[in-house]
């Protein structure tokens, strides 16, 4: 089971002459909670860009779920799930309808989309929602079920962008229990976080600075190589020499 | 892959549908201008207060007056004499002044048997609003050249459109408009809202072609815009009585030609705006003010100066307006604007086509 999902090499970006993202090479295996560190600017969205296939790589290259995302960024998108940091479901259309839509848009059957829609609801307790219009939930529930919507065609690999930004804790411990259900059924998730707690709850850690990769490792032996008690310290530490502000 | 194709079709007429504050507007406004158009706003001119100043009333003035007062145009103020006449026009009591000379029985035989040609009758025009004194003067030359003479030296008959019904001619300008509104615009802000809300990113990441989604876009756009025509023709038809004589199948084809062509158009500001706020305006002023103002809708084309005429062939609706013209009104089938169906599919595949590359572009 241990084979590598997505696996990249000296992968780089550049605007013009300033370069997002900076040689960064990296493999994870199946089923593993990556986290995907970094201060805003230090170009974590635009190599996750790059792994979804929404942006071309300048130079480099990598692999996600067995596909070239160069040339192949196609069949990529079949098998990864992606839930961006703006809340990004259709607020005038009711729970079911956007299950429904996004099962269809990632070509389930009519058939298998009502059966995981209704397998979905019932996992969420959202039973009772279903002709809810999105647009009138709580925001904690709206990112659930994101995250529920992003994983409902079973993709290889999930990208999270910044899931949790604005959750209140309950929600986010919520979510996390979600993360860690996909995650044991084999399913590898991607998440770049803000807060350092969630950091804690990731298998590994990678610590971009400046467009490039400082750190990656497990969070226990990053807080012993740098003598921290906690993730926020070792962040603390790695991006003090930040050269890009906020 | 039929089924997301199909879901993607079904969602967008959901937006369209439970948006219906934008629905009933849509369906409104072209309502709206069409009886403004057809009754309320009209270069004809009506109910000109006419007085008369005629030293002698002689049975043949009083027979010009009577049938000066009978027409629905005019409305006859009375007789005043010679010196209320400058006080009255500007007092705004009447708007013209028909002056009769003294010996005018005397001097119309001279002029019917060529010995003098002086003038017998003096029109007396306000002329504060040229258009309507313009029209006043054209109907009143008409009306009192009839008894005043049994010689006509002219005889002006007015085709296609004889009572000079001026919402005739709006009614394709009304259509021009119409489209361009509701298919650039709604198209163009429903495509830039979603890169607004951040689903277009969404969208992207899934394996649905960047192709079927704006297809699937225009589809239920279309639909309503078709609903819209047949809507206006309806009211064209039996509110207003434009005759429709070239044939409705070709007013339709061409029209539906025209639709995708503001889609397409819509596309391509969608391209260009980052916010529904800028592809609003993008689409309103952008795009309207040409319409308004150089597609011969409110101004004669030929009317305009030279740099303006060019101009004016760039936009499409002046030669969808001009064959709809056309088609609706002097009965022409649309065999015999081919020339114009032809630039406006061209139009059609070159806006596509580059709107397409534009769009496809953006995702690097």
């Amino acid at each position: 089971m241990n084979d590598v999902v997505i696996s990249v090499r000296e992968l780089t970006k550049r605007f013009g002459d300033f370069i997002a993202v900076n040689r960064i090479s990296f493999d994870v295996p199946r089923g593993e909670i990556f986290g995907f560190l970094g201060a805003n600017g230090a170009g974590k969205t635009t190599a996750m860009r790059m792994l979804c296939g929404l942006s071309y790589p300048s130079a480099g290259s990598g692999t996600v779920a067995g596909y070239d995302i160069r040339c192949e960024s196609e069949r990529i998108k079949r098998c990864i799930g992606y839930m961006s940091q703006r809340f990004s479901l259709y607020n005038d259309l009711t729970v079911r309808e956007n299950m429904l839509l996004f099962a269809g848009i990632y070509g389930l059957s009519r058939r298998e989309a009502l059966a995981g829609s209704e397998r979905m609801l019932g996992k969420l307790d959202f039973v009772s929602e279903g002709d809810t219009l999105v647009g009138s939930l709580p925001l904690g529930w709206k990112q659930k079920l994101s995250f529920a919507i992003a994983t409902l065609h079973s993709p290889e690999v999930v990208f999270l962008d910044e899931p949790t930004g604005g959750v209140d804790p309950v929600t986010r411990r919520q979510f996390w229990e979600m993360i860690y259900e996909a995650a044991s059924q084999g399913t590898t998730i991607f998440v770049t976080t803000h807060y350092m707690d969630e950091a804690e709850y990731c298998s590994r850690v990678s610590v971009m600075v400046d467009g490039e990769i400082r750190a990656l490792d497990t969070p226990a032996r990053l807080k012993q190589q740098y003598a921290a008690n906690s993730m926020d310290e070792v962040f603390r530490i790695l991006a003090r020499g930040a050269k890009r502000g906020e | 892959m039929q089924n997301n194709f199909l879901s993607f079709v079904k969602k967008e007429s959901l937006h369209i549908l439970r948006d219906s504050r934008t629905m009933l507007i849509v369906m409104l406004i072209p309502v709206v201008l069409m009886v403004l158009f057809g009754f309320a706003i009209s270069t004809e001119v009506n109910n000109i207060k006419v007085a008369v100043v005629a030293p002698n009333r002689t049975d043949a003035i009083r027979k010009a007056v009577t049938q000066l007062a009978q027409n629905d145009y005019f409305s006859f103020y009375g007789y005043i004499s010679n010196d209320q006449v400058d006080k009255k026009l500007r007092s705004g009591e009447v708007n013209a002044v028909v002056l009769f000379v003294p010996d005018y029985e005397r001097r119309m035989v001279d002029v019917g048997s060529g010995v003098s040609g002086s003038p017998v009758i003096q029109l007396i025009l306000d002329a504060s609003n040229v258009n309507t004194a313009g029209a006043a003067s054209g109907y009143l030359q008409s009306i009192l050249w009839g008894p005043v003479s049994q010689q006509t030296l002219f005889e002006t008959r007015m085709l296609f459109n004889p009572q000079m019904k001026s919402a005739f001619n709006f009614v394709p300008g009304i259509m021009g408009l119409i489209f361009i509104l509701v298919c650039a615009m709604m198209t163009s802000v429903s495509i830039v809202r979603e890169k607004e809300m951040g689903t277009m990113e969404v969208l992207l990441v899934s394996p649905v072609r960047p192709f079927k989604i704006i297809m699937a876009k225009m589809i239920p756009y279309f639909a309503i815009s078709c609903i819209v025509l047949l809507l206006i023709l309806f009211l064209a038809h039996y509110l207003l009585g434009v005759p429709m004589s070239g044939g409705v199948w070709g007013i339709l084809s061409l029209s539906m030609l025209y639709l995708v062509l503001s889609l397409s158009l819509g596309l391509l500001v969608s391209t260009i705006a980052q916010t529904q706020v800028a592809a609003l305006l993008i689409s309103a002023m952008v795009m309207m003010m040409p319409i308004l103002m150089l597609s011969g809708m409110l101004f004669p084309i030929e009317n305009l100066p030279k740099f303006f005429q060019v101009v004016s062939t760039l936009i499409p609706a002046r030669w969808y307006i001009d064959a709809v013209r056309k088609m609706m009104i002097q009965g022409v089938p649309i065999a015999e604007v081919w020339s114009n169906c032809a630039i406006l599919f061209g139009m059609t595949v070159l806006l596509l086509g580059v709107s397409f590359k534009k769009f496809n572009d953006k995702l690097e």
